[in-house]
């Protein structure tokens, strides 16, 4: 009986071909005990949805932080058998808005405990819905911050100084010596930060680093000392922030009330010379509007455009620890313990 | 009776190493301006009226040729800080000032360091690509930088660009240390949270950006060759805004090769520009952008202000605010 177990074993760990081999491998006895063991203790960690590994997905060097605590199943391999593994699954992670959290999911997760988001933004969550099910939702505020205080102020740069432009300048193989365009100043030039939570404090304080002339504008006024400390100006009318700043950036995040916060008229507001730097959402400003601003051709094509691809956080460091966050806060969810990013519904 | 402005000698306004329009107007408020060209037409009859030469971006060369034609020069004034393409020691045996425009290049140039230092660490150039590519469908998750906040920089050359990129960087609470031909005083440590390295090679070492901002000499030449990139982090990123001679480019193209350091960024390199088929230009891993340093309008302006100043100083026989002397 324990060596047809053994076989058994050995076929669903590897496969009918090596089985055979592994089989005639002395000390497989031994391998065999280690590897059920090891699959005994995989069976014993709640089950976590996630997407995928690669693709859109995760990178798979931080895969292993989520499998200290969990067993993984990937959205493709779920939905495979959907009545059988749903039940199994406690926690759904969520990167990069995937898997959607959408009724049809979430009703085939009758275990459901909390959804755990990867990234501060939980614009693409219907919260309210998904704690009505009973499910805990959860974000990843804080570890986001300096990444993306460090791409708006790359961004903000690059723009100004035309690196990209230069370098395709300095690349191309025909160029002889063509001039690259001027760009304009940013020390000493006036920030105005549209946003001023952990995030937009965060490029404040970069921006004072480059004697750079802070306003911001925010639901609420921040404390003395957080405006002294970086030497940020308060503009309760957004109107007067547009009119003055050299560099706009937005650092709000999603809501009814910032959805197409940046339209026609705040544009026509802007200086000529402004440069906008969007790292929130792109819903926060109206495309077609910024689009004209910029002068009638498709976003894409304009020279005076710089895009990149949601990038915000991506870098080896900052992607672990918001992978880490989101184990903890799933971890304390399944625990019944506090949540430390626990996002309660308004 | 309007008084005949003074000459000076510019390349050329427009075209690929001129002044922009607007730029000779400030030198045409006080000078009368001849271009290289126009002078070449009849030195004989020009050449005696020049008092001034106004290089900007190397340009018009203060070699033994052109000096010869102007006996009556009385200051070569170059736009920049850098003058290790002049040769100040002959120009000063012919009777003949040398003044640049250190400062008001500063800010700038550091504003560009940092931005070429975050452009390569968050991959904004590839980032932009890939974001516009017509045939982009989905984000791409594998697109990953390496971290700036708290991460560590490492500045060679500490002087006044050196030590406004500490400055900046202080925002990202970076650590920073320096190796300088001297040591700062405490309190400029201090306010920028900055630690000496008496070793390079320690620096380099420990650095997860190294940026360069020395000026060229014949003892920075070179400076950073094979084995000064050998000791570099794999993970490491250097940049380089000083000039081009002050790396080895082929010991840097073999570390980017092979991956012994992480990648650079240049807005210097040797010549101006490139070859079209050097092997720089088709690493992924460089960023190069054509020596813009200093391009803002405000900067530009200023320089050509500076420059002016010097110039006219010079003619008065006044004390040059910006003279060169070795």
């Amino acid at each position: 009986m324990l060596s047809v177990c053994r076989v058994r074993c050995a076929r669903k760990l590897w496969g009918p071909a090596q089985t055979s081999q592994i089989l005639n491998v002395t000390n497989m006895h031994r391998s065999v005990r280690q590897l059920l063991h090891k699959k005994v203790m995989e069976d014993n960690k709640p089950w976590a949805l996630i997407s995928e590994v690669g693709g859109q997905g995760y990178i798979e060097e931080v895969t292993d932080i989520m499998k200290q605590h969990f067993q993984i199943i990937c959205l493709k391999d779920f939905l495979q058998n959907p009545l059988l593994h749903g039940p199994k699954i406690q926690a759904m992670f969520v990167w990069n808005a995937l898997p959607a959290t959408k009724p049809a999911l979430l009703s085939s997760l009758p275990s459901l405990k909390v959804v755990a988001n990867g990234g501060v933004g939980i614009d693409h969550l219907d919260v309210s819905y998904i704690t009505s099910l009973g499910v805990k939702v959860t974000n990843t505020p804080g570890v986001v911050s300096d990444a993306t205080a460090d791409i708006a102020m790359g961004l903000l740069l690059a723009s100004a100084r035309n690196i990209v432009e230069g370098h395709q300048i300095a690349v191309n193989p025909n160029t002889t010596h063509k001039q690259c365009k001027m760009g304009v100043e940013v020390t000493g030039s006036t920030l105005g930060i549209i946003g001023m939570g952990h995030i937009g404090s965060k490029i404040a304080q970069r921006g004072k680093g480059f004697d750079m002339k802070i306003l911001y504008h925010n639901r609420s006024r921040r404390s003395v000392e957080d405006e002294q400390a970086v030497g940020a100006s308060y503009h309760d009318n957004m109107d007067d922030l547009l009119n003055a700043s050299d560099f706009v950036v937005l650092a709000v995040n999603l809501t009814p009330e910032t959805t197409g916060l940046i339209s026609h008229r705040e544009l026509s507001l802007m200086k000529p010379t402004a440069t906008l730097v969007n790292i929130s959402r792109g819903l926060v400003v109206d495309q077609d509007a910024l689009v004209k601003a910029l002068q009638d051709h498709p976003l894409l094509g304009l020279p005076n455009v710089l895009i990149t691809p949601h990038v915000g956080t991506n870098t080896y460091t900052t992607t672990r620890r918001m992978v880490q966050r989101m184990v903890e806060n799933a971890v304390a969810a399944l625990k019944g313990q506090t949540i430390p990013n626990e996002v309660q519904p308004k | 009776m309007t008084e005949e402005k003074t000459w000076a000698l510019v390349s050329e306004v427009g075209g690929e190493h001129g002044y922009l329009e607007e730029l000779a107007e400030v030198l045409k408020q006080h000078f009368q301006i001849i271009c290289y060209r126009e002078l070449l037409e009849d030195p004989v009859l020009y050449g005696p009226k020049i008092q001034v030469l106004f290089m900007w971006k190397y340009c018009p060369a203060a070699e033994p040729m052109l000096l010869g034609l102007l006996p009556s020069l009385k200051v070569v004034v170059s736009g920049g800080v850098g003058i290790d393409h002049l040769d100040v020691p002959f120009i000063n045996g012919l009777g003949v000032k040398v003044a640049n425009t250190p400062s008001v290049v500063s800010d700038s140039t550091a504003d560009l360091a940092m931005g070429l230092l975050l452009a390569s660490a968050r991959k904004i150039l590839d980032g932009h690509q890939i974001a516009i590519d017509p045939k982009t469908m989905h984000i791409p998750q594998s697109l990953m930088g390496v971290e700036v906040t708290l991460s560590t920089l490492g500045i060679i050359g500490m002087g006044e660009i050196g030590y406004k990129i500490a400055q900046r960087s202080k925002g990202f609470e970076m650590k920073i240390l320096y190796h300088n031909r001297t040591r700062r005083n405490v309190e400029d440590e201090q306010a920028v949270r900055a630690s000496y390295c008496e070793s390079l090679g320690d620096l380099l070492r420990k650095s997860d950006f190294v940026v360069i901002a020395v000026k060229l000499t014949p003892d920075t030449t070179g400076l950073i060759g094979h084995r000064g990139l050998s000791l570099m982090k794999p993970t490491a990123t250097l940049v380089n805004i000083s000039r081009g001679k002050v790396v080895d480019q082929d010991a840097l193209v073999k570390a980017l090769q092979s991956g012994s350091i992480r990648a650079a960024a240049l807005d210097v390199t040797y010549p101006e520009p490139l070859p079209r088929d050097h092997p720089l230009l088709g690493l992924p891993n460089v960023l190069i952008t054509p020596h813009i340093g200093i391009s803002t309008y405000n900067r530009a302006r200023r320089i050509v202000e500076k420059m002016v100043e010097n110039a006219v100083a010079a003619v008065k026989g006044l004390p040059v605010p910006n003279e060169v002397k070795l």
